[in-house]
């Protein structure tokens, strides 16, 4: 039974969501959840406690692993789970939601996942990858790595699943008790070049190890290996495989068989609209969301298997990042000589680096009129944050009957 | 091809412990603009364990966090290249903790103060609040630029010592932290501009070739004045009204991590 303080934030929380629902102001999961948290600042542990939680977090692929460690550990019983809304009132608002005793996972933005650990002394932890993002918002990726670490030597009920091969989350994750070490890889190693515990060069050896130059401290032995191209994952790219290893290692640790949770996990074909297929026009583009230069480091990997037309959207809002800078971090030359067609907020920003990639480029108001101005065939569609969000709220036809609220 | 030795050799110093906030792109923006005039150009790019070139003619570093930044400068103050090349009149072009690097002094983690390689005497300490936003820049008028644009993500309050002119005064933003922005002195330049600054700034870009490569015939950078021109908007219309004044104080200050 909640305390009674925590039943009255619910109870206003619910009506707050309501209503915000009711006037057309969004999906109210935000609103409900702050108005918890303002009249409850314990409502996150009362919550939580007496029911199993994973937290999911890290620079990239939160959302995703979220998704498919529900697929997985709903295998062996009811699960509930935040759709994106990764802030403590996101966290909040779910577990309002949720029955008593239920599992809860719960993906968490990187610089909020010690208070959210602390509050609800999760059993699972999974901890993905640190690197450049939002540096106006969220500050120095190192100084996130040092305060997971202060987080990791408190997590006692906790099985930490982390990322062996990113060494700001491994050198974070050494201070935990319990660890199982996933190589999930980290093909962007520009953040990790110096040694988080001591500054001096880390060297990558080919094969996925690294170590500090002192010897001092190296990639751990590794427990799992990253999951091969063969699984039937419907999700495309290194990268999801890397998130499904990481989700079937939790799953692993939590009980359920690996065969039924790697078939859950097969069938997850989109993820909030990535990876979603639209039609505009006489195009059929697909929707892929890169927000950093870690993200487009694997999107171009994925972009790299055709030669199918890019649209791609940038804006700089609050969830962006207000700086653009990091669109220099990007490989664009990767993109010469197929079309290329520039919308969002910072078009102009893009079209200056696109010039100096020498990739050539038209500007379009918006992606739906880059669609609709292409000749029929397929395209892919590339946007960072906000401007994805707006994509899918907007997105002309949702085949497979998916909406922007999916759960 | 050219003989090597007429090809203008950039030096680009530390990429992965001094890229943070993107900076490579100014490197890209040199070496292309020297290109699109046909003016040869090689690129040398240092990683730690590596020597600095003892010849270069451009020397670029970018921004950094706290325990990158202080490496670069211990390897940069061991190798000894730079200041050698400072010495003999090599144009340096140095961004945010670059900048500082090159100074007297400059804070690390905990605030504590350390040496830098003082090649110029400028010193920078910790400032109460950290700065991050867009800048503008009125520059000194002797350097014949436009207004400059950028955007500044920084704790460091940097003083300059006599004889060291600043890049210009800031018209938005926070800069040095004394109303003036950056430095030059001689043919070393240093600014907070990200964004990065160069391509934001084609200008600028040619200014620093300039001293290098000479007279620059001009390149149609009518794309950037564009996003000048936006970019100068977008603060000014943050300025017009009082609301948006003091969210956007609110915003600036982002938290001290």
């Amino acid at each position: 039974m909640l305390p009674a303080r925590t039943r009255l934030a619910v109870a206003a929380g619910h009506a707050v969501s309501r209503l915000s629902r009711a006037l057309g102001k969004g999906a109210g999961a935000s609103v409900g959840g702050k108005t918890i948290l303002a009249l409850d600042k314990g409502a996150i542990a009362a919550m939580a406690a007496g029911r199993p939680i994973a937290l999911v977090s890290g620079t990239n692929g939160k959302t995703t692993t979220t998704r498919l460690l529900t697929a997985a550990l709903s295998t062996v019983g009811e699960v509930v789970a935040n759709a994106g809304a990764n802030l403590p009132s996101g966290a909040a608002i779910t577990l309002a939601d949720a029955p008593p005793g239920r599992r809860a996972v719960l993906e968490v933005d990187e610089s909020h996942l010690p208070a959210i650990a602390a509050a609800t002394e999760p059993d699972l932890v999974l901890l993905l990858n640190l690197s450049r993002d939002q540096l106006d918002r969220v500050g120095e990726v190192r100084m996130i790595a040092a305060r997971w670490r202060q987080m990791a030597a408190t997590l006692s009920g906790a099985t930490v699943v982390a990322n062996a091969d990113d060494p700001l989350v491994a050198w974070a994750a050494m201070a935990a008790p319990k660890v199982v070490w996933v190589a999930a890889g980290q093909p962007w190693v520009a953040d990790a070049t110096s040694c988080p515990s001591c500054s001096e060069p880390i060297r990558f050896a080919d094969g996925g190890g690294w170590v500090c130059s002192t010897g001092d401290l190296r990639r751990p032995d590794i427990d799992r290996t990253m999951l091969g191209d063969d699984t039937g994952l419907r999700l495309p790219g290194r990268a999801n495989r890397a998130n499904a290893t990481m989700a079937l290692a939790a799953a692993a640790v939590a009980g359920v068989d690996e065969e039924k949770a790697l078939a859950a996990m097969a069938d997850v074909g989109e993820v909030d609209g990535r990876y979603r297929t639209i039609t505009v026009g006489r195009t059929t583009a697909r929707l892929l969301l890169a927000k950093n230069p870690a993200g487009w480091h694997e999107v171009l990997d994925l972009l790299a298997v055709s030669r199918d037309p890019v649209v791609i959207s940038i804006n700089s809002r609050v969830p962006d990042g207000r700086d653009v800078s990091w669109l220099w971090d990007v490989a664009f030359e990767r993109l010469t000589g197929r079309p290329v067609f520039v919308t969002g907020e910072r078009w102009r920003d893009l079209g200056v680096r696109l010039r100096y990639a020498g990739v050539d480029h038209e500007h379009r108001p918006s992606v739906e009129a880059a669609l609709e101005s292409l000749p029929p065939g397929r395209a892919d569609v590339v946007a960072n944050y906000t401007s994805f969000q707006s994509l899918i709220r907007h997105a002309a036809t949702a085949p497979e009957g998916a909406t922007d609220a999916a759960a | 091809m050219p003989p090597p030795d007429s090809a203008v050799g950039i030096v680009a110093l530390y990429p992965s412990l001094l890229g943070t906030y993107a900076d490579g792109g100014n490197v890209t923006v040199l070496e292309q603009r020297l290109a699109w005039r046909g003016i040869p150009a090689e690129v040398v790019t240092v990683e730690v364990g590596e020597p600095v070139p003892a010849t270069g003619d451009l020397y670029v570093l970018g921004g950094a966090e706290d325990g990158p930044q202080s490496l670069a400068t211990d390897v940069l103050a061991a190798d000894g290249a730079l200041s050698r090349a400072a010495d003999r009149g090599a144009v340096i072009f140095a961004v945010c903790a670059g900048l500082q690097i090159l100074g007297t002094s400059f804070s690390v983690s905990g605030g504590r103060q350390r040496d830098g390689l003082g090649l110029v005497d400028i010193a920078t300490r910790r400032g109460e609040r950290r700065a991050v936003g867009e800048i503008l820049v009125e520059p000194t008028p002797d350097l014949g630029l436009p207004m400059l644009s950028g955007y500044e993500n920084h704790g460091g309050v940097t003083a300059r010592g006599p004889g060291v002119e600043p890049l210009g005064r800031v018209a938005y933003g926070v800069g040095n932290g004394d109303g003036t922005e950056g430095f030059v002195r001689g043919r070393i330049l240093g600014t907070y501009l990200h964004g990065p600054g160069l391509p934001r700034n084609p200008a600028l870009a040619d200014l620093v070739l300039s001293w290098v490569a000479g007279p620059l015939e001009p390149l149609d950078d009518s794309d950037a004045a564009a996003l000048r021109d936006e970019r100068v908007e977008a603060v000014g219309r943050g300025a017009t009204s009082w609301a948006k004044r003091w969210l956007d104080r609110r915003s600036r200050v982002a938290r001290a991590v």
